[in-house]
C-alpha cells in the first residue's frame, strides 16, 4: 500500500506528517511512501534525507494526493494556493485521509470528502483511553505547545527565570502561573521549573492537584467546592459563582506573578475568559501572558490570535502555531502517532478499518463516504478506573498485616527454655548455651549490616570459617591409625581444609573485583 | 611449653576476628580487610590446635591425663596429618582459582557439603574414640550432642551435594514431588527419634549401629528435602544449607566442649538464616513453604490460572535496540540468571562503558533473588569491572523507573513480572518486583518466550512499551556493542 505525504499548504505551517524516521517505520510496517518535494524542508528534513531512507519524492502535489491509498497530513484539507483546487478534490476516490480534521467545525469539508467516498481518520478524535495514548496526537502537540509557550514568554520577559545572587546585585526568580493543568499546562510547568522559576498552577479539576505537585508547582484553589472534571480528560464549564471566585483569585495573584500561561479550553465551546482586564492591569509592567487558547477566543482579555499585543504594559502572546514553531520534533512525534495508528490497524498486510476496535472507531469520521462521527465511546471516569484494578499497594499491605507479630512470644519461649536448662544444673552445658546464644545475637546484629551486594562473598567467607570444624577433626587424631576414630578424624581434617582454603581464596578473588 | 591458657585465649582472639571478618563485609571498602581477619583467625585457631595435639602445651593440673587428643609420637601419624592438611589446602586452592564466577553457586554448595561431611565424621569419630572428657552424669547430654551434630551434618552433606548437582544442571531443577512426601519426611524424622532413644539408652559406646542407621536416614532426608525444592528457590536453599553447615559446626562445638566451634557455628548459622529470610522475603514466601518444596517448574510450562490470551508480542531487532539505546539518556539494566548462564557480563560491561562515555546515566537494578545465590549478580558485575556505585538494590531504584527512558532486562523474568503486584491469584502474588514497566521503553532480552522458574506467564512482555529482543544474551550484547560503535 502506498502512503502519500503532501506538503502542508496552511500559511506558516512548518510541520510535515512524516519525518524520515517515521518513513522508515512505515516501510517496516510494509507501506511504501511518496513525499511531495519540499514537504519537510520547513521542518528541516530535506528531500535527500527522505530519499536516503527509501521514500519516493514527487514534484506534483496532485500525484501525491491522487496516487496514494492513504494520505497523511497535519492540517485539514483546504484550497490549494498553487493549484486553486481544494485538496479534498485531489484525494483519490475511495482514498483514505488521516490528519487533524476537527469534524465538529468543518461541516463543508466533511461533505466534500464524503462525496469522494473517502475514509477519514481524525487524529484529533483519538479516544482518550490508556491503550490509545501512543497515538494521541493532541497530547503530543499540547506537550510541545506548553514547552514552547514558556520559551516564547522567556523571549519577551526582560529578566532571568532563575533567581540569582550576583556581585552586582540580587535578581528575584520569575513567578509563573499556569492556568489549566492539562498536558500543555503540565509541560509548561515542567519547562518553567526547569528554567528555575517559581511555578503556581490552577485547575478546576481537583484530581490534577497531585500531578501539579509532582511537577514541582504549587496548586492554587478557590474557596468554593466545585468539581470541574468533565469527560475525556477535559474540564467542564463552571458555575457563575465559581467563575467570579476564579477571577478574584487571578486578579489577586496577578500582582505577584511575572508570567501567566493559560491553557484552558472546554470542548466545543469558546475558551473561558479567565484573566480579566483588571488582572492584566494588576500585573507589573514588563510581565508576559501566553494565551494558548487564543485560537478559540482566548482566556485573556485583549488576547489576539497569532499576534503579540501590549496591554497596560503587559505583553500578551496569542500564537496559535506553537507546535509548528518546533516543527522538527512536532513532525517527528505526530508522525509517530500516525505510525502507531497504522500499526494498530494491522500494518500494510493486514490493513483494515475495524469498526469494532474502540480506538479506530473513535478516530473514524468517514468510512467509504459514510458519516461515522461522532462515535459513541464508552468512558470511565478516572476514579472508577482506579477502583476497578485492585490497588496493589493495598493488597501487599493487607498481606503484611495478616502476618502476626510473634516476636515477643518466641522470646518468652526461648527464655523459658534457657531457665529450664539452668534448672537441670549442668553448669558446663549452661556455659556453652550462653556462648551459643550470645554468638547468635552477635551474628544477627553483624549480618544485617552486610551490604546486599556482598551476599555471595558473605556466603563464601562463612563457608570458610565454618571450616573451623577442622579443630574437631584434629582433636580426633590422637589414636593409632588403625582405629576408625582416627581415620575419620583424618578425613574430616582433609575436607575441612579444602573448605578453609577454598572458601577464603574464592572470597579473596571476589572481593578483589569489588575494588575499583 | 606453652601454657594451656594461651591456647584458650588464641581461640578467643580467633572468635573475635571471625566476628570482625563478617563485620568487615558491611561495605565493599572494608571487605578485603574482613576476609584477612578471617584468614588470620583461622590460622590462629588451627595453629593453636596443632600445638595442642603435638603435645607442646603445658596442661594445668588434672587436665593432662584427660586430654587424649595428642598425636602418637610416631612419624606416620604426623605425616598423615600433614598430608591431609596439604592435600586439602591444595585441592581447595585449585578449586577456588579455577571456578568461574558464574559457577559460584555450585562452588558454595559443594563447600557446604564438605562441612556437613566433616561434622558427620567428627561426630562418629568422637563417639568411637571418645577424644573428649565427659563429666560424670553428662553422658546423656553428650550423646544427644553427638547425635544432633551427626544428624545436622548428614542433612547438610547430602542436601548440599544435590543442590550442587542441581545448580550445575547435572540434575533437573524440577521439584521432585513424591506422593505423600511430607508424610515420608515425617516418618523418617520419627525413625531418627526412635533411633535416638535407642542410641542414648545404650551402655558405653556400643550403639554404633543406631548412629549409622540414623546417619543414613538423615542423608536421605537431606537429599529428599532439596529434591522437592524447585529451581526458583535455589537462593533460599543455598543460604539455608549455609545456615545448616553453621549449626552443624555449633553442634560439634557442644559435643567437643569447644567454645570457638560454638561461636563460629552460631555466627555462620545465623548468617545463613538471615540470608534465607532475606531471600524468602524477596519472594514473599514463607520459609516453611520453601522448605516444604514443590514450588516452581523447570521452565517452559505455563501453570498460571490466568491462561487468557495476553495479546501481541512486539519484537526489536538489534538495530532497533541500538537506536533505542542511542535515544535514551537514562537507562537502567536489570540482569537475571540468563545473563549468568550466557556469561554476558563482560560484553554488557563494555556496552555500559560505551553508553557512559556518551554521557548517559546507566544504572543497574538488582533484585535480591536474581541469579541462584544471594548477591550473585553483584559478583558477576564486579567481575566485569562494573563500578559498584551504579549497581543498586531493588528498594533503592524502584522509585526511579517512571523517570527512566529505557530499561534493558537481560535474562530475567519473574523478578520483573507485574502480575506479582496486579494479580492476587498469581503464584508469585505479593512478591516485590522491579517495576520496569513504568519506564518509557522496556527491552527484554530472552532466549525464547519460555516462562521463568516460577512457571508463570509474564504480562510485561505484552505491554505496549515492551519490546522483545530474542537471542543468547552474550551474542546479543556483542551485536549491540558492534551496533553502537558503528
Amino acid at each position: 500500500m502506498k502512503i502519500g505525504v503532501p506538503r502542508e499548504v496552511w500559511p506558516g505551517e512548518c510541520r510535515v506528517a512524516a519525518s524520515p524516521a517515521n518513513v522508515k517505520r512505515l516501510q517496516k510496517l510494509g507501506f511504501s511512501v511518496v513525499i511531495e518535494k519540499g514537504a519537510g524542508s520547513a521542518a528541516s528534513f530535506d528531500d535527500e534525507s527522505y530519499r536516503s531512507v527509501g521514500a519516493e519524492i514527487v514534484d506534483d502535489p496532485a500525484t501525491v494526493w491522487g496516487h496514494s491509498d492513504i494520505v497523511i497530513k497535519v492540517r485539514a484539507p483546504m484550497v490549494h494556493p498553487d493549484l486553486g483546487t481544494h485538496e479534498a478534490d485531489l484525494l483519490r476516490e475511495g482514498g483514505t485521509l488521516i490528519g487533524f480534521i476537527w469534524p465538529g467545525e468543518e461541516q463543508a469539508l466533511l461533505e466534500k470528502l464524503a462525496s469522494r467516498k473517502a475514509t477519514v481518520l481524525a487524529m484529533d478524535c483519538v479516544p482518550r483511553i490508556t491503550r490509545a495514548q501512543k497515538l494521541d496526537a493532541l497530547s503530543s502537540m499540547a506537550n510541545i505547545a506548553g514547552y514552547r509557550a514558556v520559551l516564547e514568554a522567556a523571549q519577551h520577559f526582560g529578566s532571568f527565570f532563575t533567581g540569582q545572587m550576583t556581585a552586582a546585585g540580587k535578581v528575584p526568580p520569575a513567578r509563573v502561573l499556569v492556568v489549566g493543568a492539562g498536558v500543555a499546562g503540565l509541560s509548561a510547568i515542567g519547562a518553567a521549573r526547569g528554567l528555575g522559576a517559581i511555578v503556581r498552577a490552577f485547575d478546576t479539576r481537583p484530581v490534577v492537584e497531585e500531578q501539579v505537585q509532582s511537577m514541582g508547582a504549587e496548586f492554587l484553589t478557590v474557596e468554593l467546592e466545585e468539581d470541574g472534571t468533565g469527560s475525556g480528560g477535559y474540564a467542564k464549564q463552571m458555575s457563575q459563582a465559581f467563575i467570579d471566585a476564579e477571577h478574584a483569585l487571578f486578579e489577586q495573584q496577578a500582582g505577584e506573578i511575572d508570567i501567566i500561561i493559560t491553557t484552558a479550553v472546554i470542548p466545543g465551546k469558546p475558551a473561558p475568559l479567565l484573566i480579566t482586564e483588571q488582572a492584566v492591569k494588576n500585573m507589573k509592567p514588563g510581565s508576559v501572558i501566553v494565551d494558548l487558547a487564543a485560537e478559540r477566543g482566548g482566556n485573556t482579555a485583549g488576547a489576539v490570535a497569532d499576534q503579540v499585543v501590549k496591554s497596560h504594559g503587559v505583553t500578551i502572546i496569542g500564537y496559535t502555531d506553537l507546535p509548528s514553531r518546533m516543527a522538527r520534533v512536532s513532525s517527528e512525534l505526530y508522525g509517530n502517532n500516525i505510525c502507531h495508528l497504522l500499526d494498530d490497524m494491522g500494518g500494510a498486510e493486514e490493513y483494515r478499518v475495524d469498526e469494532d476496535d474502540e480506538v479506530v472507531r473513535g478516530t473514524l469520521v468517514l468510512h467509504d463516504g459514510e458519516m461515522k462521527w461522532p462515535a459513541q465511546v464508552k468512558e470511565l471516569p478516572e476514579e472508577q478506573m482506579k477502583e476497578k484494578g485492585t490497588d496493589p499497594s493495598e493488597f501487599v499491605a493487607k498481606a503484611a498485616a495478616e502476618k502476626k507479630d510473634r516476636g515477643p512470644w518466641m522470646l518468652l519461649l526461648v527464655g523459658l527454655a534457657l531457665i529450664a536448662v539452668g534448672w537441670s544444673g549442668d553448669s558446663g552445658f549452661l556455659h556453652q548455651v550462653s556462648v551459643f546464644v550470645l554468638s547468635c545475637f552477635i551474628g544477627y546484629q553483624v549480618i544485617w549490616n552486610v551490604s546486599a551486594s556482598l551476599h555471595t562473598p558473605l556466603m563464601s567467607v562463612t563457608n570458610a570459617i565454618s571450616g573451623i570444624i577442622i579443630v574437631g577433626g584434629m582433636l580426633q587424631m590422637g589414636g593409632s591409625l588403625e582405629e576408625p576414630a582416627t581415620v575419620l578424624g583424618v578425613i574430616a581434617v582433609l575436607f575441612a581444609t579444602i573448605n578453609i582454603a577454598g572458601g577464603f581464596l574464592v572470597t579473596q578473588r571476589m572481593l578483589k573485583m569489588f575494588q575499583r | 611449653m606453652i601454657p594451656y591458657g594461651a591456647i584458650l585465649s588464641s581461640y578467643l582472639v580467633a572468635a573475635v576476628l571471625f566476628i570482625l571478618s563478617l563485620g568487615g563485609l558491611s561495605h565493599q571498602k572494608t571487605s578485603r580487610r574482613g576476609n584477612l581477619y578471617g584468614i588470620i583467625g583461622m590460622a590462629l585457631a588451627v595453629g593453636a590446635t596443632a600445638l595442642l595435639i603435638l603435645g607442646k602445651v603445658q596442661f594445668p593440673e588434672g587436665l593432662a591425663e584427660n586430654f587424649r587428643g595428642i598425636l602418637l609420637d610416631d612419624p606416620t601419624t604426623s605425616t598423615v596429618f600433614a598430608a591431609a592438611i596439604g592435600i586439602g589446602a591444595l585441592t581447595g586452592s585449585i578449586l577456588a582459582a579455577r571456578v568461574a564466577m558464574t559457577s559460584m553457586p555450585e562452588m558454595v554448595a559443594i563447600l557446604h557439603s564438605f562441612v556437613g561431611l566433616a561434622a558427620v565424621l567428627v561426630g562418629i569419630s568422637t563417639y568411637l574414640g571418645s577424644g573428649i572428657t565427659v563429666p560424670v552424669g553428662g553422658e546423656l547430654v553428650h550423646n544427644i550432642e553427638i547425635y544432633l551434630a551427626v544428624f545436622i551434618g548428614a542433612i547438610t552433606f547430602t542436601g548440599s551435594v544435590l543442590a550442587f548437582l542441581k545448580l550445575r544442571g547435572s540434575v533437573s531443577g524440577k521439584p521432585l514431588t513424591l506422593p505423600g512426601r511430607h508424610l515420608l519426611n515425617l516418618l523418617m524424622v520419627a525413625g531418627c527419634v526412635y533411633l535416638a532413644i535407642e542410641f542414648v539408652s545404650a551402655e558405653g559406646h556400643s550403639a554404633v549401629e543406631p548412629l549409622l542407621w540414623m546417619t543414613l536416614i538423615a542423608c536421605v532426608i537431606g537429599f529428599h528435602m532439596v529434591a522437592a525444592i524447585g529451581g526458583a528457590d535455589m537462593p533460599v536453599v543455598v543460604s539455608m544449607l549455609n545456615s545448616y553447615s553453621g549449626w552443624a559446626a555449633a553442634a560439634a562445638g557442644f559435643m567437643l566442649k569447644n567454645d570457638l566451634l560454638i561461636v563460629t557455628g552460631a555466627l555462620v548459622g545465623s548468617s545463613g538464616a538471615i540470608l534465607s529470610y532475606i531471600m524468602c522475603r524477596a519472594m514473599n514466601r514463607s520459609f516453611i513453604s520453601v522448605i516444604l518444596g514443590g514450588f516452581g517448574t523447570d521452565s517452559g510450562v505455563v501453570v498460571s490460572g490466568k491462561a487468557q490470551d495476553q495479546g501481541k508480542v512486539r519484537t526489536f531487532d538489534v538495530h532497533e535496540a541500538v537506536e533505542a539505546m542511542r535515544d535514551a539518556s537514562d537507562i537502567i539494566i536489570v540482569p537475571g540468571y540468563g545473563m549468568a548462564v550466557a556469561q554476558a557480563q563482560h560484553s554488557l560491561s563494555q556496552v555500559v562503558d560505551f553508553l557512559k562515555d556518551k554521557g548517559k546515566t546507566v544504572r543497574f537494578g538488582i533484585h535480591p533473588v536474581a541469579g541462584r545465590l544471594p548477591g550473585h549478580m553483584n559478583v558477576l558485575l564486579a567481575e566485569a569491572n562494573v563500578d559498584y556505585d551504579i549497581v543498586l538494590e531493588m528498594d533503592e531504584i524502584n522509585g526511579d523507573f517512571p523517570a527512566t527512558d529505557l530499561v534493558m532486562v537481560i535474562g530475567a523474568n519473574d523478578i520483573v513480572n507485574p502480575d506479582a503486584l496486579d494479580d492476587p491469584t498469581s503464584p508469585i502474588a505479593g512478591m516485590p518486583v522491579l517495576e520496569v514497566w513504568k519506564s518509557d521503553t522496556v527491552v527484554v532480552m530472552k532466549r525464547s518466550m519460555g516462562t521463568g522458574y516460577a512457571g508463570v506467564q509474564n504480562p510485561l512482555f505484552f505491554k505496549d512499551n515492551s519490546r522483545m529482543l530474542f537471542g543468547d544474551a552474550k551474542e546479543v550484547m556483542d551485536q549491540l556493542l558492534t551496533g553502537l560503535r558503528s
